[in-house]
């Protein structure tokens, strides 16, 4: 058993299980995103705005985003863990990382319900 | 040598084989304080090439299977020089440590009723031979011997063994009274000599297969320990010994297991005809092996050899199936493709009889004691000295050993020699220490060695002896042939003495190791061509065409060679079993 | 004559202060050898040459290298199968620390096969003969003992090279699962628990190398996936 505390779950297993679930939301919201787009080829503000007024969209797409949250923060993580080696500077840029999806994820969550 | 560092453990194994590390693991349980010393990684020994089994009476396959009939197809297989107190021992012994082993871990292939997978194998009988063909020899598929060496190791593992891997045994540390007491080795990795000493040291050091030029032996079967102990002054038993294995892969030398013929395979001469029918009409494929290997080699010299020089025969394994093939016998499929670039499941393998293990070896008792003889010629043992496996002679294989023995043969007395010596342990042994001056003693070759400036190169000499050993000391022997293998032998030891190391470098340094292993080739090959020389009459794997009987009036005995006075002497075969009766020796036919 | 250009990696610590190339030429007379024929003919030509090597058969698993660029073991690598233009060009199995020209420190993969506590756990006690298996059962170790402990996978792994102190590694694994799958073996739940950390058993990334070079065909990264499967079922 190697211990570890700063990746996602505190386990390999639900990092890894999450890893994937997150990535099948993703997948589905992009083919909405995409397949929305397609269908509405002269898009404008109102329908845009329209669509993220419904609240089942919004809580759609807060999904999409604490699953991209998640998914980058593991994606990442396991990317720093492999390649750097010293641990001052793999700590310093895991906090960066985690601070930067963090005032990105309360950044979504104010533009999805603020307006 | 104050400079030298020394390690101190109550015994010593060396060697990682088989027998080694299923030795090591009974001490190791025992808490005492041991350490396996092997020149390789200890799952890279030779044992991890045995392929067909392990033979043992645990009933699975026959429920009314009975040790006794397997004790009497050893002693009849060894053709009557098998000691019947040690194979008694082991047949009877053997089906504990066969369930041990189960127990262990190791991947037994299974009937359907969930008990372990027995195949028939060569020299099996049922009702002291009265009752046909037997199906007697346990096996994992065809890697049995992989199967049972990574699981001896995975358990000293779990005992928490000792092991010093890749360190070479050098030569034996005698203190004044003639106890052993130790080892010279060196840690390859650094070159560093270091003094192990001990209250015990086991020679598990396995074959020396490599004193012929065509054998199914690992690189590594340099006979180490049989070289150690002969420098050291003590005798070896049964020396001109050598089992041919009727299949290794012509060219390559690589074995194909007797397995084969078990599954229903058999051998075929260059008109198709399957000849062993008229070599051993009962017994047929499955007979001794002695008997199938000079029946190949008749074949050959009559002209009914296969191929282009009629030099070898075809085994047949292409009726069996795909299936059988795949199941039973995949690795065999797997070394045909690669070595004789042959699918068995479509075309017949070119096979050649190959040396293959040595019968011979320390004389031992059952409880892997080394026994030297008095100046009476009665048996005395040797303090601290301890062998079992292929290096040793208990002797359970006698003139010829029977496929599936080797296996029983190490675990059995692997666990014997454990269990006694952890017992002397306890009862306190106490051995005069080595001075500065027998370790000295000891250090010679090793020094001899690394301050050599010139002289020949070791690979050329080593090929040199391996053809003297072919071609003077085969299948099929004679006098004069022999006495000429002597002379060149003679000269050999004399070159090999001035021989050059040329690299005397500390890390890693296999040009070293490979030069001391030299000499220990020299040691056993020099051992085995006096003996055969000496043994005038043909039994088990030693045929000689100017003696071509068993002389049991002269003959009915070990042969002992002593290394001092180079000279032969023999040794009472044991007779007399504790719980059956003695099986008197027979005219030998399958 | 037949030549064969062969280039050999060259380190020894008493001498060099830098591993480099060192080219020979081996007169093969035509014949399709195994590499570990032609290292043999090198060490004749220079006796300072170290390679391990024991069964020459492929099952010791002991001469374990890197052969243009595909590790593998060198006794039963025909030239054929890896010859490229006239050339070999043989190294040590990457990312282990080298000890002398051919020969690596393989402490860090033995380290890893000893973390998954490889033999037979079972707590119940033992019957007077042995354990009872079906075939059935017994077929579902087939394709994972079999393993030698060469290192050819381990060391061609990206994931292996990254954490080699806590990423178990395919060879470690396969033998992980060959106990998890062993009917006898009652200790399934404490091995899953030692493996569900982050780095154990995933790190393994799935760039199926360690089954591109295994020697003996068998198929870690199946195992991996059938050890994710199990923890999976163990812990939902």
């Amino acid at each position: 058993m190697v211990t570890n505390i700063t990746n996602f779950g505190r386990s390999g297993l639900s990092d890894w299980l999450i890893q994937r679930v997150s990535a099948i939301i993703l997948a589905v919201y992009t083919l909405f995103m995409v397949g929305f787009l397609l269908f509405n080829p002269g898009l404008d503000f109102d329908t845009w705005s329209g669509l993220f007024s419904q609240t089942w969209m919004r809580i759609f797409s807060l999904l999409a985003f604490v699953s991209i949250a998640a998914h980058a923060w593991i994606g990442l993580w396991t990317v720093t863990t492999d390649y750097l080696k010293p641990t001052g500077i793999r700590v310093a840029v895991q906090t960066i990382i985690i601070l930067v999806i963090f005032v990105f994820l309360v950044w979504g969550v104010q533009v999805l319900w603020g307006a | 040598m104050s400079s030298m560092r020394s390690l101190t453990f109550d015994a010593i194994i060396i060697g990682g084989g088989g027998s080694g590390l299923r030795a090591a693991l009974e001490l190791a349980k025992s808490g005492k304080k041991t350490a396996v010393l092997s020149k390789v990684f200890p799952t890279r020994s030779h044992t991890v090439s045995a392929q067909g089994g392990i033979t043992c009476a645990i009933a699975s396959a026959d429920p009314n299977d009975d040790w006794r009939w397997h004790m009497y197809d050893t002693v009849k297989g060894g053709d009557y020089i098998t000691d019947q107190e040690a194979a008694e021992y082991m047949c009877s012994e053997g089906p504990k440590a066969v369930f041990e082993l189960e127990h262990m871990g190791l991947p037994f292939s299974r009937f359907d009723n969930g008990r372990i997978y027995q195949r028939p194998f060569g020299g099996q009988s049922k009702d002291f031979g009265k009752g046909g063909q037997a199906a007697r020899t346990c096996a994992a598929a065809d890697r049995t011997g992989h199967a049972l060496l990574h699981t001896l190791y995975q358990n000293n593992l779990k005992n928490n063994t000792t092991f010093l891997n890749e360190w070479y045994a050098v030569d034996l540390v005698k203190n004044a009274n003639g106890d052993v007491v130790g080892c010279i080795s060196m840690d390859i990795e650094t070159g560093e000599v270091v003094h192990v000493k001990a209250k015990a040291t086991v020679l598990a050091t396995g074959g020396a297969g490599r004193i012929y030029a065509s054998t199914t032996n690992a690189l590594i079967n340099t006979g180490d320990g049989i070289g150690m102990a002969l420098r050291a002054g003590f005798p070896m038993q049964d020396m001109e010994m050598w089992q041919f294995h009727p299949t290794g892969i012509h060219g390559a030398g690589v074995l194909v297991t007797e397995g084969c013929r078990g599954e229903g395979g058999y051998l075929i001469n260059k008109d198709g005809e399957r000849f062993m029918e008229r070599y051993a009409p009962n017994a047929k494929d499955l007979a001794g092996r002695d008997v199938v290997a000079r029946s190949m080699v008749m074949e050959m010299f009559e002209g009914r050899g296969c191929g282009e020089n009629g030099d070898h025969v075809y085994l047949k394994l292409d009726h069996l199936g795909e299936d059988v093939l795949g199941k039973r016998l995949p690795g065999i499929v797997e070394l045909s493709k690669t070595f004789a670039q042959v699918d068995p499941a479509k075309e017949p393998i070119p096979v050649v009889p190959t040396c293959h293990y040595m019968m011979g070896g320390i004389p031992t008792n059952v409880h892997g004691q080394a026994i030297t003889q008095d100046a009476d010629g009665n048996d005395k043992l040797v303090n601290g000295l301890f062998a079992c496996g292929e290096a040793a002679c208990v002797s359970v294989h006698g003139a010829n050993r029977l496929g599936g023995n080797s296996l029983l043969d190490l675990v059995v007395f692997g666990r014997a020699a454990g269990m006694y010596i952890e017992s002397a342990l306890n009862d306190g042994v106490d051995y005069l220490a080595a001075t500065d001056s027998d370790v000295e003693f000891a250090m010679s070759r090793i020094n001899r060695w690394d301050e050599s400036s010139g002289g020949e190169s070791v690979p050329s000499l080593k090929a040199e002896l391996q053809d003297v050993m072919q071609n003077a000391f085969g299948v099929f022997r004679q006098e004069d042939n022999m006495q000429e293998g002597v002379k060149k032998l003679a000269d050999l030891r004399e070159r090999i003495n001035n021989a050059h190391l040329g690299d005397k470098s500390k890390a890693f340094n296999t040009a070293r190791v490979e030069a001391l292993e030299l000499d220990n080739l020299m040691e056993v090959a020099e051992a085995t061509a006096v003996s055969a020389l000496e043994r005038k009459e043909s039994r088990g794997a030693h045929s000689r065409y100017d003696y071509p009987d068993r002389d049991d009036v002269n003959w009915l005995k070990h042969s002992l060679y002593f290394p001092v006075e180079k000279k032969l002497g023999k040794r009472d075969v044991n007779f007399t079993p504790k719980t059956v009766d003695t099986f008197e020796p027979k005219v030998r036919t399958y | 004559m037949s030549m064969l250009q062969v280039s050999v990696y060259r380190y020894n610590p008493e001498t060099d202060s830098a591993p480099y190339m060192q080219e020979f030429q081996v007169d093969t007379q035509g014949r399709d050898l195994m590499v570990l024929n032609v290292l043999s003919m090198i060490k004749e030509q220079d006796s300072s040459m170290a390679y391990r090597r024991s069964c020459r058969e492929g099952v010791c698993g002991s001469d374990g290298m890197n052969m243009n660029g595909k590790n593998g073991l060198a006794c039963i690598t025909p030239l054929s199968e890896v010859v490229k233009k006239g050339k070999l060009v043989l190294r040590p199995l990457p990312g282990l620390p080298v000890i002398r020209d051919l020969v690596v420190d393989m402490g860090v993969f033995y380290e890893q096969f000893e973390r998954i506590q490889p033999y037979l756990q079972n707590d119940e006690p033992a019957p007077a003969i042995e354990r009872l298996q079906s075939p059935e059962d017994r077929d579902k170790l087939d394709g994972l003992y079999e393993c030698i402990l060469c290192a050819c996978c381990s060391t061609a792994c990206p994931s292996f090279w990254w954490n080699p102190d806590k990423f178990v590694g395919p060879a470690g694994l396969l033998q992980a699962y060959r106990f998890l799958a062993d009917s006898r073996d009652t200790a399934t739940r404490e091995r899953l628990a030692d493996l569900e950390d982050p780095f154990s058993v995933f790190r393994c990334r799935g760039i199926m190398n360690c089954v591109a070079v295994c020697p003996k065909g068998l198929n870690p990264t199946r195992a991996i996936g059938k050890i994710r499967e199990m923890l999976l079922a163990n812990a939902t």
